[in-house]
């Protein structure tokens, strides 16, 4: 049995490293979950005079989803984010708009259709540092109370949709 | 011996040539004595003090876009405005732990190069020094063996078998 204790300890080791190997390193526990979501006020695209405000979503379970027009995978995510939207099996989605530093937000979401309810413009970033926004796409699920649930770094693909966001979707009640 | 001497020489040849290139640079050879800073090397930062604070500070975060890179050196955008996030909050007032405390509420303890004695990290500080006590436990153990070794029980035929073996001619 003793000789035997270093094999042993070698391959508990071994699956320590394999585990690890398969982990993502960009899924960063977010801080906010279970906690209240960052409150902001921020100019809508394509109609500066009015402004949106997470306690305009009171009472209903909603997604924030950080995108900006320059970002190559969020145009990706957004063919899922249409669908979605099109086919209402998700709850509003509000689209922050993300240093989108050559305006390019409202053109874009002409040509490309708008899943959004609302898109805040946040060209300084400064909401999505309140956020602890690391890049785009990342996506939040907010429940009634206005309590961040969910948060997913990355693009949205079917099956990150079925397996990671309709569960906690559905355990809200949204 | 030959070797030597043509590295010195070498050596020689070319801090001559870095002196001779430092004195050919227009304005190097003659010190300006105007007390206004020319346009080119004015001070990069308004506030000396806050930027060794902010460089201090910098190298103990970690840049949550190229994580293996603390936030004092990563060249990624978003670095750059944490850093000003952070020179911001400074400005305003905040001390060192308040501003360490404003990143780690948004971004998680992620950010920290040193994470915080907690429940979650007990086994990460405390682990090294577990495994040695167990590595001096089990030297001790073999150690103790060792000395307390009495040698195999040996019967008498080994001993003759042995005896024979010592009287043999080579």
């Amino acid at each position: 049995m003793k000789r035997w204790l270093p094999l042993v300890f070698f391959f508990v080791l071994v699956g320590f490293f394999t585990k690890g190997l398969f982990l993502n390193p960009r899924e960063v526990p977010s801080p906010f979950i279970g906690k209240a979501a960052p409150t902001f006020s921020l100019p809508v695209v394509g109609d500066a005079q009015s402004a949106f405000s997470p306690a305009d979503m009171k009472d209903q379970v909603w997604m924030l989803n950080v995108w900006a027009p320059w970002c190559a995978t969020c145009l990706v995510e957004h063919k899922l984010l249409m669908a979605l939207a099109e086919s209402r099996t998700a709850p509003p989605i509000v689209g922050l708009n993300w240093k989108d530093k050559n305006r390019e937000a409202e053109q874009l979401l002409l040509r490309t259709g708008n899943p959004y309810v609302a898109v805040p413009d946040d060209l300084s970033g400064r909401v999505g540092l309140d956020w602890g926004v690391t890049g785009t796409p990342e996506t939040y699920v907010i429940d009634r109370a206005g309590i961040v649930r969910l948060k997913h770094v990355g693009p949205i693909d079917m099956e990150v949709w079925q397996n990671k966001f309709v569960p906690k979707l559905k355990e809200l009640g949204a | 011996m030959t070797c030597r001497l043509i590295q010195h020489g070498l050596l020689t040849v070319f801090l001559a040539s870095c002196v001779a290139a430092l004195a050919s640079e227009p304005g190097a050879a003659t010190p300006t004595t105007s007390t206004t800073a020319p346009p080119t090397a004015q001070p990069l930062f308004a506030n000396v003090a806050i930027e060794a604070r902010l460089t201090h500070l910098s190298r103990e975060l970690r840049c949550v876009v190229c994580q293996n890179e603390a936030l004092s050196e990563s060249p990624a955008e978003l670095a750059g405005a944490m850093r000003q996030e952070i020179r911001d909050l400074m400005k305003a007032g905040k001390t060192d732990p308040e501003v360490l405390n404003f990143l780690t509420s948004r971004y998680g303890d992620f950010v920290l190069f040193r994470p915080p004695f907690k429940p979650v990290t007990y086994l990460l500080w405390v682990g090294p020094f577990v495994f040695l006590g167990f590595g001096v436990l089990v030297w001790f153990m073999a150690l103790r063996a060792r000395r307390t070794f009495k040698g195999a029980p040996v019967n008498s035929a080994q001993l003759a078998a042995a005896a024979r073996l010592l009287e043999e001619k080579p």
